[in-house]
Parts: structure tokens; C-alpha cells; sequence
């Protein structure tokens, strides 16, 4: 017996069952099972502590779960290197931006872009993105000598011109004045259109501005998830917060 | 084996043990308060069996030519050395790296130009005596006694004084002890000649046993390098946990093929060893101890 | 302000007028030398090239790889001892030639697998390295006796394998190089190394070791593996070295286990930590200066080499810690800003020594 296509059950972009991480003593991520379907736009949110950077970095393989199973698409990327992941079409905005200094802006998006591809189109997809992110002014600039904001878009870029399907931005609005913050919100609604994007943040306003489904961590546990009106209204969300932001 | 066999090997390991903890805890100190590297460490140990040399030629008891004089001389040159050098480079773990190297060749220099490249020696003060069938030697008890010392003596500084508070406050929150009044400045000064101190201890211990010569601190550097990293941050379990599981691996093989051999053995155990605990013995276990 | 060219276009024509300009003057340098100099003075520029050879090698993988490799000694050794063993056994030196650049590349290899794949902090690599060195130098030091030999060659303890045969033209066992045919081989080939170098520092390969340098956690996230990267470099920068050795074995004739000692890796750090790290025109400079300053200080036998080696150490790192070449360089760019009044950008180079390594082991 033939599934029919109306049935047969979507596979998931990135599917996280039961993971945990443990340190020492200390359980930071606790039995977490979190699902982003493909070209979806998700929020992690909590307070200090709550471990959404610590499961971000379980994501990105910068730490390995001690128990469950992380998947991205087919591939369990539990146990993989940050670089393998990267290669799975996973691209990643640290908390820190992490830049070539040394290098100009043009160069820092050519590295990030030329990887596996001629040298044409690396060449071809350099001046896109540069274009895309309005950098074509300063892409001659060496990126050690530039503004904290302007850097934070510079990794943007780098991230983009790899071509991902799905992008996981760290704090994306840290350090960010009022204007960059609205063009870098109109800029992560702009990259959803085609790619999957999971986005930590504690900036409440930035994430009123992109968010569509928020998952909450609190003590190593998703304390709710679901769209953003509902969750940021919910009591216990903002129990948690404890007042420390007006949500 | 014969149990006199067993007696004797059962001893050699203890000394060897005990002369790993003591070459390797003035290197310690300095790498668990500041993150140093401090490659001028074999010639501090140098420059403390020089001191025995000389203050043995110049007829003093030998037991102070060996245990008193060289700590305080070599604390000394080390406090110099700190404050014209070493304070410029603090957090710059490549230049301290450089830089100490830099120092250790000019100290080898120098100790050459005054005594020449000749090999010295000073006597061993004490006999042997018997296991069995073999003959120990009584001057490798002095090097226990003075390895458990030198362990003891640091632990209670660091426990029990005022000062080991201030260091061990330091060594974990720079910042904040300097908001407390603490000057990080000092504490790094006196830290340095305290590891310098103990380097010249070791030299001093060791004297009657090595040849002692301009380069001969070359030997001591880097299995006090490994042990270093082999024990981890914690100074004086991570010096103990690791001098013990590496000596005893060094005198094995050494016992059984050649001394050389035994230090490729020692090498082999540390690079096997940081590869499963990177952070080294007490970077995973007794991460709070002293 | 004039937009400078973009360094990227030196992917696209690789001979730019410094490469060119390096090449020619070391053509110069090569036919000229024996012109001018007499055989003293040219098998003396034949060890100085040795040592730029072996300078080049450290250069390459601190510099631009970003690994604080130091025991270089190492591989220097294992090349001038692999030449010495092979043409002892083998009477031609072609072969030998090649076995001096791949045992020393094997051996790295090894020694590099389980460094970089097996996590250890750059920091801890400087230890690792200088440690396998200094026992490397035990181990050969110990094989005085004619038990030691492989084949015909006995390793002869600490007073090394004499008399070795020097380079001879391939296919020519009987007719080995006169000094100047020697003179011509060293240079030649320091030249051809120096384009070589040249040449992967410009191919994607090179961009990336560098990204590394740069960044570590960037490049992986690109998804370039570190690990490969620096265990190709550090393989690329010992066959260096293990040449560096088999000129070394020609220059002098004989080779001893100080070729591994810890003075021959402190040296050649001094030599590019003088020149200028990440140039490739530092180190070549600062081991011919710090050579021929060791000859003229040893002649005058005022100062201990060794006191007089840690002082300019000492001093450079405090005061100088980018090395001559890039000050020699901003100097240039200052006056021809001066004279020109248009703004100069210097290529961007490779990082102070006072930069964190990349991995370095926090609390």
C-alpha cells in the first residue's frame, strides 16, 4: 500500500529529542525535545542561566550532548564537529563575533563564500551579498577597525554568503543602536523567506519585530513554546523574567 | 621477583617521584597563579646548584650550601628578573614564552662565562645503605624528605597564612582582589620569586646527584613541562597526582631499558594523558583542591 | 582617497612586484655570489642560506599557520641525518635528497596527528614540540658504538656522522659538487622554496591555513577542518626544514646531534622573531643578520654567544615584538605617505606575537 504525498509525515528541518547536557554537577539542558520544521523562523528566549546558549552551542557543535539526539534533516549531528555541521548547509552567528580582523570585509565574505566553489561564482555570490547587506561601501575596510554593529553585520554576511538552509544567529542585536536593530530585524524577516532561521536573543522589542514561534528555556527546560503574543503574555513567561524587562 | 628487587625498585620509584614533584612545583606555582610559561625554569634550578657549588667552595655546611642558600638566591634573581622583564608581558602567553626563553639562554650564557663549560659536582653528603642484596643510595631519602617538605611547606603557606589567602584569592579573581585593596601587581611578584625559589631549591637538592654544568637545565624543563600540564591547574594536587603517576612510569621504563627511553615512556604517558583530559589531572577531578 | 588594490587579485596574478622583485634579487644573489666572493666567503653564504632555509620553514608555520612549533630542530635534524644515512648507503645523493624532505614530513605526520587531532591547546604545542626535540637529541646523542648504523652508515653518538658525501648532479655518483656547485644547489634552491611558499600562500590552501590563523572558530564554522589544515602546514614547513638539513649536512660535511638541540630551535625563532613574523623576507634576514652577527660577536669572544642571543630576545620581545621587516616596512609606508601625500595601505600581515594563540586554553 502506496502513502499518498497528502499524508506521508514531513520530515523536520531539525529535530532535537531528549537533550541534555550536563556539567559536572550542573544540568544545564535538560531532556529538551525541540522540532523547526524547513524556512521556519524560531525565537529561543529565557533569562540568564536558563541554558538557550547552552543548547544553541549543542546545536552548533560547540559542545556534545550528554544524552539524546540532535538531527539535522537525516544526519545525527549529535556527536559532530562544528565544521561537519557547517558543511551540512548550517550557518552560524556567534555571541562574540567571530571575524577575520585581519582581513577586509570583501576578503572576510570572499573566505566564508569560496568554499568548494569556483572561483567565479565565489566571486559572483561576494558581491550579492555584500550588496544585500549594504557593505559595498566599506568592503575595502579592514574588519579589526570597524564599528561593534557594523561587525556583527560583517558575520551576517559571512554566514550568508555560505549558502546555508538553515541559520542560527547568537545574539544578533547585541551592542546594536535603535536604527541597526530595526534594519537587522527587516534583514533576519528578509533572509526567512528562504532559509530556516533559529535566533537567541534577549532584546524583547527586537523580538516583537521578528518573531513568529517562541520557545522559552527556563532551568534547562522549555517552559513554553508557541506563537509570540501568546507566550510573551503568558504569567509564567513573566514570572520568570521577574520583571526585568518590559516584555 | 626477589623482594629485595621489588624493595629497591619499589624505592627508586619514590625517589623518582619525589624528584619530579620537586623540579616541577616551581614551575607549577608560577603556571597556576599567572598562566606563565616560564621556559627559564630549568636555569633557575641551575642557578641553584651553582649556588651550592659555590657556597660549598666557599666552605659553608653543605647542608645550608644546598637547602637554604640556593632558594633565597635564586628567589632573589627571580624577583629581579620579575620586575624588570617578566611584569611588561603579563597576559601575552607567546612574548612570556619568548621572553623567558630569551632570559634562559642568557643566564646559560652567563653562567658560562664565569665558570666555564666544565661539568661540577658537589659530594653527597650522606652514604648508602642495604635493601637486600643491593645498595641504595641514603642521599635519595633526603630528596623524599625534601620533596614532602618543600609539599607541605607550600600547602600550609597557601592554607594556613595570610599571605597563601591573598595568593589563592588572587590566583582565582585578579580583579576582584584588587578590589579589595590587594595589588595583583605584588602578588605576581612575589609569586614569581616564590616559583623561582623553589626552582632553585630543587637545583640545590639535586646538586650532589647531577652534573652540574651551564646547560644542564635543560634535562629538568620539560619533564617539568609535562608534569605541569599533566596535573592541571590545582598547584599542589595536580603537582602530586601527576609527579606520581608520571615518576612511576619513568623509573619503570627507565628500569627496565635505558634512562633515555624512560623519558620518551614519560613523554608518551603526558601526550596519552592531555589527550583525554586536556585541562590536564585536576581540570576534570579535585578541580576545587589547592 | 585612492582605493588600493585588493590583495585578492593576487589570487588571479600570483607575480606581484614584491614576489618579483624577491626573485630577482635572489637570481643576483645567486650568479653573482661566486663572482665576488671567494670560496671562504661563498660556503659561508652557504650555511647562511641554510639557515634562511631553515628560518623559512619556521616562518611559514608560526607566521602564517598560526602554530608555535618549537622544535623545528626536529625536522632540521631528521633531514641533514636522513641525507647523511642515505648517501652513506646509496653512493648517488638524488635519492637522499628526497628521503631528507620526506622523513622529516613523515615524522611530522605522525606528531601532528595526534597534536592537532588530538586537541591540545596551541600553547601546549610549543611544549609538545621543543620536548620531542630535546629527546630526539638524547636518543642519537647515546649511539656512539658501531652497533648504531643503518647500513653502511654508523650514527656515531655525539660526535655524528663525518665525512658525508656531498651533493652530486643527478645520474653523477662519482662527481660530487665543488663549493661553488654547492653554493649554486643551496641558493637555487632557497629561491625555489621562497616561490614555492610564495605560491601556496596564494592558492585557496594558503587563504584558508591563514583564515585559521586568523580565526579559528570563523573558519570552521565556513566548514574548513583546522585540524587537516594545520597538519598539512606543519607537514609542508618540516620537509622544509628536513632540506634545510641535508644543506646544512653538505655545507659543513658532517652532522652531529646539536642539530636537534634546543640552541638550534631557540635560534631560529630569534631569526624570524628578529626579521619579522609573518613576512617571508623577515626570517630569510634575520637569520643572515643574527648569523653574522654570532660570527663577528664569536670572534671577538667578549660576550658569550648565549648571554648575547637570550639579550636580543629579550629585547626584541619587549621593544620590538613585530620584528624589523614590518618596521622597515611602516617606515616605508610612512615616508611615501610623506613624500606622496596619498594614503598607503600595507598588506594586512600575519598577527604581533602579542596576539592570543588561537585555542588557547582558558580557566
Amino acid at each position: 500500500m502506496s502513502v499518498s504525498p497528502a499524508t506521508k509525515p514531513v520530515r523536520p528541518l531539525l529535530e532535537a529529542k531528549g537533550a541534555t547536557m550536563r556539567f559536572g554537577g550542573v544540568t544545564a539542558v535538560n531532556a529538551v525535545d525541540f522540532v523547526l520544521g524547513e524556512v521556519e523562523l524560531r525565537c529561543l528566549i529565557g533569562p540568564n542561566g536558563a541554558g538557550k546558549s547552552t543548547f544553541f552551542k549543542m546545536l552548533t557543535g560547540q559542545l556534545t550532548a550528554s544524552a539524546g539526539r540532535i538531527h539535522f534533516r537525516d544526519t545525527d549531528i549529535t556527536a559532530a564537529h562544528p565544521h561537519e555541521i557547517a558543511r551540512l548547509g548550517v550557518g552560524i552567528k556567534t555571541q562574540v563575533p567571530n571575524v577575520f580582523n585581519g582581513l577586509s570585509v570583501r576578503e572576510n565574505v570572499f573566505v566564508a563564500a569560496g568554499r568548494k566553489k569556483s572561483l567565479a561564482r565565489t566571486r559572483a555570490i561576494v558581491e550579492e551579498t555584500l550588496t544585500r547587506l549594504k557593505l559595498t561601501e566599506i568592503a575595502t575596510r579592514l574588519v579589526g577597525q570597524l564599528a561593534h554593529g557594523q561587525r556583527q553585520w560583517i558575520e551576517i554576511a559571512t554566514v550568508l554568503a555560505q549558502e546555508p538552509e538553515l541559520i542560527l544567529l547568537d545574539e544578533p542585536a547585541a551592542g546594536m543602536t535603535k536604527e541597526e536593530v530595526e534594519r537587522t530585524a527587516a534583514l533576519i524577516r528578509e533572509i526567512n523567506r528562504t532559509h530556516a532561521v533559529i535566533v537567541v536573543e534577549h532584546d524583547m522589542p527586537f523580538i516583537r519585530m521578528i518573531a513568529k514561534t517562541v520557545t522559552v528555556f527556563n532551568q534547562g527546560r522549555i517552559l513554553i513554546e508557541g506563537d509570540v503574543d501568546t507566550v510573551l503574555s503568558d504569567t509564567r513567561v513573566r514570572d520568570v523574567y521577574l520583571g526585568k524587562q518590559a516584555a | 621477583m626477589a623482594p629485595d628487587l621489588i624493595g629497591l625498585l619499589g624505592f627508586n620509584v619514590l625517589a623518582g617521584i619525589a624528584t619530579l614533584a620537586l623540579i616541577t612545583l616551581g614551575l607549577g606555582v608560577i603556571y597556576g597563579m599567572m598562566r606563565i610559561i616560564n621556559l627559564a625554569h630549568g636555569e633557575f634550578m641551575m642557578l641553584g646548584a651553582y649556588t651550592a657549588v659555590a657556597a660549598s667552595d666557599a666552605g659553608l655546611n653543605i647542608w645550608v650550601a644546598m637547602l637554604v642558600l640556593p632558594p633565597l638566591v635564586v628567589g632573589l634573581i627571580g624577583l629581579v628578573l620579575e620586575r624588570t622583564v617578566i611584569r611588561f608581558l603579563y597576559g601575552r602567553m607567546m612574548d612570556t614564552m619568548l621572553a623567558t626563553w630569551g632570559i634562559s639562554l642568557g643566564l646559560i650564557g652567563l653562567v658560562t662565562s664565569i665558570y666555564g663549560n666544565v661539568v661540577r659536582g658537589v659530594s653527597t653528603p650522606v652514604g648508602s645503605f642495604e635493601i637486600g642484596r643491593y645498595g641504595a643510595s641514603l642521599y635519595s631519602l633526603v630528596i623524599v624528605a625534601a620533596a614532602c617538605a618543600a609539599l607541605a611547606g607550600l600547602y600550609l603557606l597557601l592554607r594556613l597564612t595570610k599571605f597563601g589567602l591573598i595568593l589563592r584569592a588572587t590566583m582565582q579573581n585578579p580583579r576582584m582582589a584588587a578590589s579589595l585593596g590587594v595589588s595583583p601587581d605584588r602578588i605576581y611578584m612575589a609569586t614569581f620569586a616564590l616559583g623561582a625559589g623553589l626552582a632553585g631549591l630543587a637545583g640545590g637538592v639535586l646538586a650532589p646527584i647531577s652534573g652540574i654544568s651551564p646547560a644542564m637545565g635543560a634535562a629538568y624543563i620539560s619533564r617539568a613541562f609535562i608534569t605541569v600540564l599533566g596535573g592541571g591547574p590545582a598547584i599542589l594536587t595536580g603537582t602530586g597526582l601527576a609527579s606520581t603517576l608520571f615518576g612511576f612510569i619513568n623509573e619503570l621504563v627507565s628500569f627496565k631499558t635505558t634512562p633515555v627511553i624512560g623519558d620518551v615512556a614519560l613523554l608518551v604517558a603526558a601526550v596519552l594523558l592531555i589527550r583525554v583530559l586536556p585541562q590536564g589531572i585536576t581540570g576534570r577531578y579535585l578541580r576545587r583542591s589547592l | 582617497m585612492t582605493r588600493p588594490p585588493s590583495p585578492l587579485r593576487a589570487l588571479v596574478r600570483p607575480a606581484s612586484l614584491s614576489f618579483l622583485a624577491m626573485v630577482a634579487s635572489g637570481l643576483v644573489i645567486l650568479f653573482g655570489a661566486p663572482h665576488v666572493l671567494d670560496t671562504f666567503g661563498l660556503v659561508q653564504m652557504t650555511g647562511f642560506t641554510a639557515m634562511a632555509m631553515f628560518a623559512l620553514s619556521q616562518g611559514f608555520i608560526w607566521g602564517y599557520g598560526g602554530v608555535m612549533s618549537f622544535g623545528q630542530a626536529a625536522f632540521l635534524g631528521l633531514g641533514g641525518y636522513a641525507y647523511a644515512v642515505g648517501v652513506l648507503n646509496m653512493g648517488d645523493s638524488t635519492v637522499p635528497v628526497f628521503l631528507a624532505i620526506a622523513v622529516p614530513m613523515l615524522f611530522a605526520g605522525l606528531l601532528g596527528y595526534f597534536m592537532f587531532y588530538g586537541r591540545i591547546s596551541d600553547a601546549y604545542i610549543g611544549v609538545i614540540t621543543l620536548t620531542v626535540s630535546v629527546i630526539l637529541f638524547q636518543l642519537v646523542n647515546t649511539t656512539s658504538g658501531s652497533q648504531y648504523r643503518i647500513g653502511e652508515a654508523e650514527l656515531g653518538g655525539f660526535n655524528g656522522i663525518p665525512a658525508i658525501p656531498a651533493l652530486n648532479l643527478p645520474g653523477d655518483a662519482g662527481n660530487q659538487l665543488d663549493p661553488e656547485g654547492i653554493w649554486y644547489a643551496a641558493m637555487g634552491s632557497l629561491v625555489v622554496v621562497y616561490m614555492f611558499l610564495r605560491a601556496i600562500l596564494a592558492s585557496r590552501f594558503g587563504r584558508v591555513v591563514v583564515a585559521i590563523r586568523e580565526n579559528e572558530t570563523r573558519a570552521q564554522l565556513i566548514g574548513y577542518d583546522p585540524r587537516l589544515y594545520k597538519l598539512l602546514a606543519f607537514m609542508i614547513s618540516a620537509g622544509i626544514a628536513g632540506l634545510a638539513g641535508c644543506l646544512f649536512a653538505n655545507w659543513g660535511g658532517f652532522i652531529s646531534p646539536t642539530v636537534f638541540g634546543l640552541t638550534m630551535s631557540a635560534q631560529v625563532i630569534i631569526f624570524v622573531l628578529v626579521g619579522g613574523l609573518g613576512t617571508l623576507l623577515g626570517p630569510i634576514l634575520g637569520a643572515v643578520l643574527i648569523q653574522w652577527l654570532t660570527i663577528e660577536a664569536g670572534a671577538q669572544n667578549v660576550i658569550d654567544s648565549n648571554l648575547g642571543l637570550g639579550a636580543i630576545l629579550v629585547t626584541f620581545v619587549l621593544l620590538i615584538p613585530q620584528g624589523l621587516v614590518p618596521v622597515a616596512r611602516n617606515l616605508v609606508l610612512r615616508l611615501g605617505t610623506a613624500l606622496s601625500g596619498r594614503r598607503m595601505r600595507a598588506k594586512p600581515l600575519g598577527p604581533a606575537p602579542g596576539t592570543a594563540l588561537a585555542g588557547e586554553v582558558r580557566r
